[in-house]
């Protein structure tokens, strides 16, 4: 039942268990029907690219994931334990295992990167040792290469150095799922493979499983396992980055047209 | 949990003749109600928050500096004019019923009731409520606060509970601040014409106020911070997206800050009537 069906031909990641499961989901705002009828699977130590044009619905399919946004109907499971069931605290706890990395970057601006930083460490993991502290944020910030940006504000940073605190801040919680939501739009495209090689360290390093959505290509081909094609609410097409793009289906390939 | 009466009228309406009845004009009402029903069990969430560690004391310090240093100068100029302004007033009216001794005693009475816990209400409102409702609202808007939530780090209990108890502590001194300012003004105002020595002046002051003009005006003053924080805050986390919601959410939480102090300005008078008639 875990185990995934399709892409029968692929790597080790398809004997992997299913960390996020979801089945049946819709979710409306106003009479305005975004998702219609999601179903998907994203299994441990997996990195899945959802491709969809702007306004589909993929920022609201990732919310759901994290309980942001509550589906009006479907299943939606983390770690085997459905979202919509849990209570305040079984979801707090789910929320340091999952990291989101937002659209907007969303850096707390009042702080500096290492307030950032220290913030989710400390009001999480109580830990008060502040060596340790200090330990853990030039690590997550070594990983990310920004050392020297410690006592900066969010303001002083530029686009893509705010992307790689955004990350850092969500990797010293040390999360088993990470959500990437746009990670390389807006960037050049030297930037945007720095950090598309950065996510496939990450997943290398911490084995972590990922959903990354994205326009880029450049950025899907680098760090995909497999990719998913959203189009009005329903995952149209599922698929490796070759298959996809090589595709006799006239509307898959239109996706990965560069022209 | 939205309390959805335009679901309860429109169902009503379905039953009877629509159109003998407009239940458009309902609209307002049930906004209001919504506000209402929405702030309280904002009010609710504080009180849970409040005895759940970590307590940020640090965050709780550094906003209760912030409110109290950019309030100070503002406060101040406004309560010696005030205290000056109030004495100049009433003064013909004394002099003419002969009673110009009295007028120390006057003045530091309605100061201290009304016109300080009120107007230092007012300018926080004016001054502390947008500025909680700004931050928070672009904190909203940013994905900020979202940003909070996702880690875990319980955004209610880190932003919410600091500002509202800052608030809350904060008022109270700025209006002890405000009246020992505008005590100043007055003094200033009366040896305008004439000359009275600053301790004859304190003792006709003091002479006139009581512990039932201290008490309520004291305990009243911190259910306006309470009331700015919380209105505040309220607005400003749930400020709806986009800069225009961020300047929304200011400026509602001035209004409706601000009416709330009048409102609990109204009560504590009662209050306090009453409550003085049966300790007599
Ligand atoms: N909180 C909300 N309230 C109302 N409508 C919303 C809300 N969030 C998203 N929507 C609507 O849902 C739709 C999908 O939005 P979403 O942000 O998921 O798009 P997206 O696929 O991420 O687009 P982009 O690539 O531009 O980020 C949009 O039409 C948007 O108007
Ligand atoms: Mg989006």
């Amino acid at each position: 039942m875990l185990k995934q069906k399709i892409n029968i031909n692929n790597d080790i990641v398809n004997t992997q268990e299913a960390v996020v499961q979801i089945e049946h989901l819709k979710k409306s705002f106003n009479g305005n029907s975004v998702l219609k009828d999601i179903n998907m699977i994203l299994s441990e130590g997996e990195n899945v690219v959802i491709l969809g044009k702007s306004g589909i619905g993929k920022s609201v399919l990732i919310k759901c994931i994290v309980g942001l946004i509550y589906p009006d109907s479907g299943s939606l499971k983390v770690f085997n334990k459905e979202i919509a069931e849990m209570n305040p605290r079984e979801l707090n706890t789910l929320r340091t295992k999952v990291g989101f990395i937002f659209q907007g970057n969303a850096l707390y601006d009042s702080m500096t990167v290492k307030e950032n930083l220290e913030f989710p460490l400390r009001r999480n993991k109580t830990i008060t040792d502040s060596h340790i502290i200090e330990g853990l944020i030039v690590e997550a910030l070594e990983n990310v290469g920004l050392v020297d940006a410690i006592d900066k504000m969010p303001s002083e940073l530029s686009g893509g150095m705010k992307k790689r605190i955004g990350l850092a801040r969500t990797l010293i919680l040390k999360p088993d799922i990470i959500l990437y939501d746009e990670p390389t739009t807006g960037l050049d495209p030297l930037t945007s493979r720095e950090i598309s090689s950065l996510i496939l360290n990450i997943q290398g390093k911490y084995k972590t499983s990922s959903i990354i959505i994205s326009h880029d290509l450049n950025c899907a081909k680098i760090t995909s396992n497999r990719m998913l094609i959203l189009h009005e609410g329903v995952i149209r097409a599922e698929g490796k980055f070759d298959e996809l793009k090589n595709s006799t289906d006239e509307w898959i390939s239109s996706y990965f047209k560069t022209d | 949990m939205k309390l959805n009466i335009k679901k309860i009228f429109s169902k009503k309406a379905a039953n009877e003749n629509q159109d003998e009845f407009d239940f458009s004009r309902f609209k307002n009402i049930e906004r209001f109600l919504n506000e209402i029903g929405g702030l309280s069990r904002f009010a609710g969430n504080f009180f849970c928050e409040l005895f759940r560690p970590p307590y940020e004391h640090k965050e709780f310090l550094k906003q209760s500096y912030n409110i109290g240093l950019s309030t100070l100068p503002l406060i101040g100029i406004t309560a010696f004019i005030m205290g000056l302004v109030l004495t100049l007033q009433s003064r013909p009216v004394m002099v003419e019923f002969g009673a110009e001794s009295w007028l120390p005693g006057m003045v530091s009475v309605s100061i201290v009731r009304e016109i300080g816990p009120v107007i230092t209400a007012l300018i926080c409102a004016g001054k502390i409520g947008s500025g909680i409702g700004a931050e928070l609202g672009s904190m909203r808007v940013t994905e900020q606060i979202d940003a909070m939530d996702v880690s875990g780090t319980n955004p209610m209990n880190y932003l919410v509970v600091t500002r509202v108890l800052a608030t809350t502590f904060m008022i109270p001194i700025l209006v002890f601040y405000s009246d020992a300012i505008s005590f100043f003004g007055t003094y200033v105002a009366v040896n305008l014409h004439g000359f009275i020595s600053f301790p004859l002046f304190i003792n006709q002051a003091f002479d006139s106020l009581h512990y039932y003009d201290l008490f309520p005006a004291t305990i009243k003053t911190y259910f306006f911070g309470f009331a700015i924080g919380i209105i505040s805050c309220y607005k400003g986390y749930y400020s709806e997206n986009g800069t225009e919601g961020v300047g929304k959410a200011a400026n509602s939480a001035v209004v409706i800050s601000s009416l709330a102090i009048f409102i609990i300005d109204l009560i504590a008078v009662q209050l306090s009537e009453i409550i003085h008639i049966f300790s007599m």
